[in-house]
């Protein structure tokens, strides 16, 4: 009895000694956020620890707001995200003594997609609003053939869902009250819209770039009907493809140390690289000019 | 001495445990509360209990629980409707018709059977069954209500075969010998004294498995489509409260009107399956009586 008391009393010390090493000399990061970005995140991460090996860097996914709330409490290091903050969530990081500072890392063309049977090849942004409104409702209209159109898109508080609310839906008129018609599928991932579109020939769906594959077909995009091109990275660089974003990192004040180290290591060309490699639009040639 | 000593040890810690539980629960509950009645003091609990619109980002936004209820509500009816007959006639077969080594294998197939983690399911759901009930109804998409009210059902079978057949085998032995005494059948004595006897411990049973349904999230989000419309009909996409709440609190911004909202409706949803297990447990003391 005496001594399993003993043994745990003493257990749970070392634990706290261990645990008070680590605090006293810090070589973690802790990031946080966007669903979208946390394979780029992480796959950044792997490589910053090849070149450092004595640091380590723990990615999670949750969603930009969590990642944000977290940086705002103070349990994250970095936040990534795929929207910029709210002036509301600027104002709660102000209260707490933060100051948030926006690293733009990436960019992220919106890949709008359908089943390999649809023999639409291209639509217009007007096109793409009628449809995912509700205003359109059958494939015939676009040459397409005699099906109702099945609208899935992201859930509401996904950032790519409230990119392209602003940017299709709205037109990105600041004013518009325009909706997603209610009869459109919110799936919450993109990986189950993949599953969805190519198993379904009546349905379109939209997620980032880095998602689309050969079981699905992805549309050319085009702002008129002269013009269409498809989501790559030449296209998202040079403006021509309508529909991309900028990725965040957001840190709390000026970085130093190792967190200033990894924010250098990803905007370097071999952090960009891993950007490229997940399927995002990297920087370079933005930092080039 | 010291035996005494360590028993009244143990003594408290059981005690302080099962009172920890108590005080957990009344937390929860408050934790709940509190966070609600930041949304009520905005957004008038009538609006909230009443609209039949679920639009949390647009401005001005509408938080109606109308929708997420009634989606919640005819799933949980529909897979009970499913799995309550299978479950009891199973109950039944394993308790009184069974042989011995039988017993024993399904006993344990359904052990397994209540440890498949439901998103493996939800996986099948999306892979196989969504395209399975697409094509056989002809419908647009198969994620809809009835793709989750199977994989639900399948789901509560573990929970009410397994308590139905406590209370089965719980019936007085005295109850069959008369009625095989009287010159029943086997079957008569099942249906009319076996079954009626365990009822109240097969009601529990139920009432659990409503609450296992009810409460259950990654199955819903991933297969019902989520759009959060007023279901029509079970062969239509729907939300459900979870699934609202899962799919929304990740990117949501925290301390926002949206933010109390799905805490409201996490309150809507813990009445509902406190007041279920509630029921659950008087059915389950009067059984023992």
């Amino acid at each position: 009895m005496k001594k399993t008391v003993i043994c745990l009393l003493l257990s749970i010390m070392a634990l706290i000694c261990l645990e008070g090493c680590k605090r006293s000399e810090k070589r973690d990061l802790q990031i946080k956020g966007s669903d979208t970005m946390v394979n780029a995140a992480q796959k950044v991460s792997e490589e910053f620890m090849k070149v450092n090996p004595d640091i380590f860097v723990a990615v999670t996914g949750g969603g930009s707001g969590v990642g944000i709330a977290s940086l705002i409490s103070g349990t994250c290091d970095i936040a990534t995200a795929s929207r910029e903050m709210k002036p509301q969530e600027i104002e709660s990081a102000k209260k707490r003594g933060g100051n948030p500072k926006e690293i733009i890392v990436a960019y992220d063309g919106i890949a709008v997609i359908v089943n390999l049977k649809n023999p639409v090849e291209q639509l217009t942004l007007d096109d793409l609003r009628r449809i995912f409104t509700g205003e359109a409702k059958n494939w015939k209209e676009f040459g397409g053939r005699d099906l109702p159109i099945v609208l899935l898109s992201r859930e509401v508080s996904s950032g790519t869902h409230i990119y392209f609310k602003e940017e299709v839906i709205r037109e990105g008129k600041k004013d518009s009250t325009a909706e997603f018609s209610p009869d459109a599928l919110l799936l919450t991932s993109s990986q189950t819209i993949v599953e969805e579109v190519a198993n379904n020939e009546s349905a379109i769906g939209y997620f980032g770039m880095g998602y689309a594959s050969d079981r699905t077909k992805t549309l050319k995009i085009g702002k008129d009907n002269t013009n269409f091109y498809s989501p790559d990275i030449q296209h998202v660089l040079n403006k021509e493809y309508p529909l991309s974003r900028p990725l965040y990192f957001y840190v709390n004040g000026e970085p130093a140390g190792i967190l200033k180290q990894f924010i250098d290591f990803t905007l370097s060309p071999q952090g960009q690289q891993q950007f490229a490699e997940t399927g995002f639009v990297p920087m370079e040639s933005e930092i080039a000019k | 001495m010291r035996n005494k000593f360590g028993e009244r040890v143990i003594e408290t810690a059981i005690r302080f445990s099962g009172f920890a539980i108590i005080a957990f629960v009344i937390l929860i509950f408050l934790f709940l509360l509190k966070d609600s009645l930041s949304l009520f003091r905005v957004y008038s609990f009538k609006r909230f209990i009443l609209e039949q619109k679920w639009l949390p980002i647009s401005e001005p936004p509408t938080f109606g629980i109308v929708p997420l209820i009634t989606g919640s509500l005819l799933v949980t009816v529909g897979a009970i409707v499913i799995c309550v007959p299978v479950g009891v006639a199973t109950a039944l077969y394993i308790a009184e018709i069974a042989p011995g080594y039988l017993k024993t294998i399904l006993k344990s197939l359904i052990e397994v059977l209540a440890s498949i983690p439901s998103v493996v399911l939800g996986f099948i759901g999306i892979i196989w069954l969504g395209p399975f009930v697409k094509n056989t109804f002809h419908l647009s998409t198969g994620m809809c209500g009835l793709t989750s009210v199977f994989l639900l059902a399948f789901m509560a079978l573990p929970t009410i075969i397994s308590i139905s057949e406590d209370a089965l085998v719980g019936v007085p032995r005295m109850y069959k010998e008369a009625a095989y005494g009287l010159g029943a059948t086997h079957w008569q004595t099942l249906w009319r004294i076996v079954l009626p006897a365990a009822s109240s411990g097969i009601m529990a049973a139920v009432m659990l498995g409503i609450g296992r349904v009810i409460g259950e999230t990654m199955v819903v989000m991933m297969v019902t489509g989520n759009a959060p419309i007023m279901p029509k009909s079970i062969l239509q996409p729907l939300r459900t409260l979870t699934a609202t709440i899962a799919g929304e609190m990740g990117e949501t911004v925290s301390g926002s009107d949206h933010y109390y909202a799905l805490f409201a409706v996490g309150l809507i949803l813990f009445i509902i399956t406190f007041v279920l297990n509630f029921t659950a447990e008087v059915f389950l003391r009067k059984g023992r009586r």
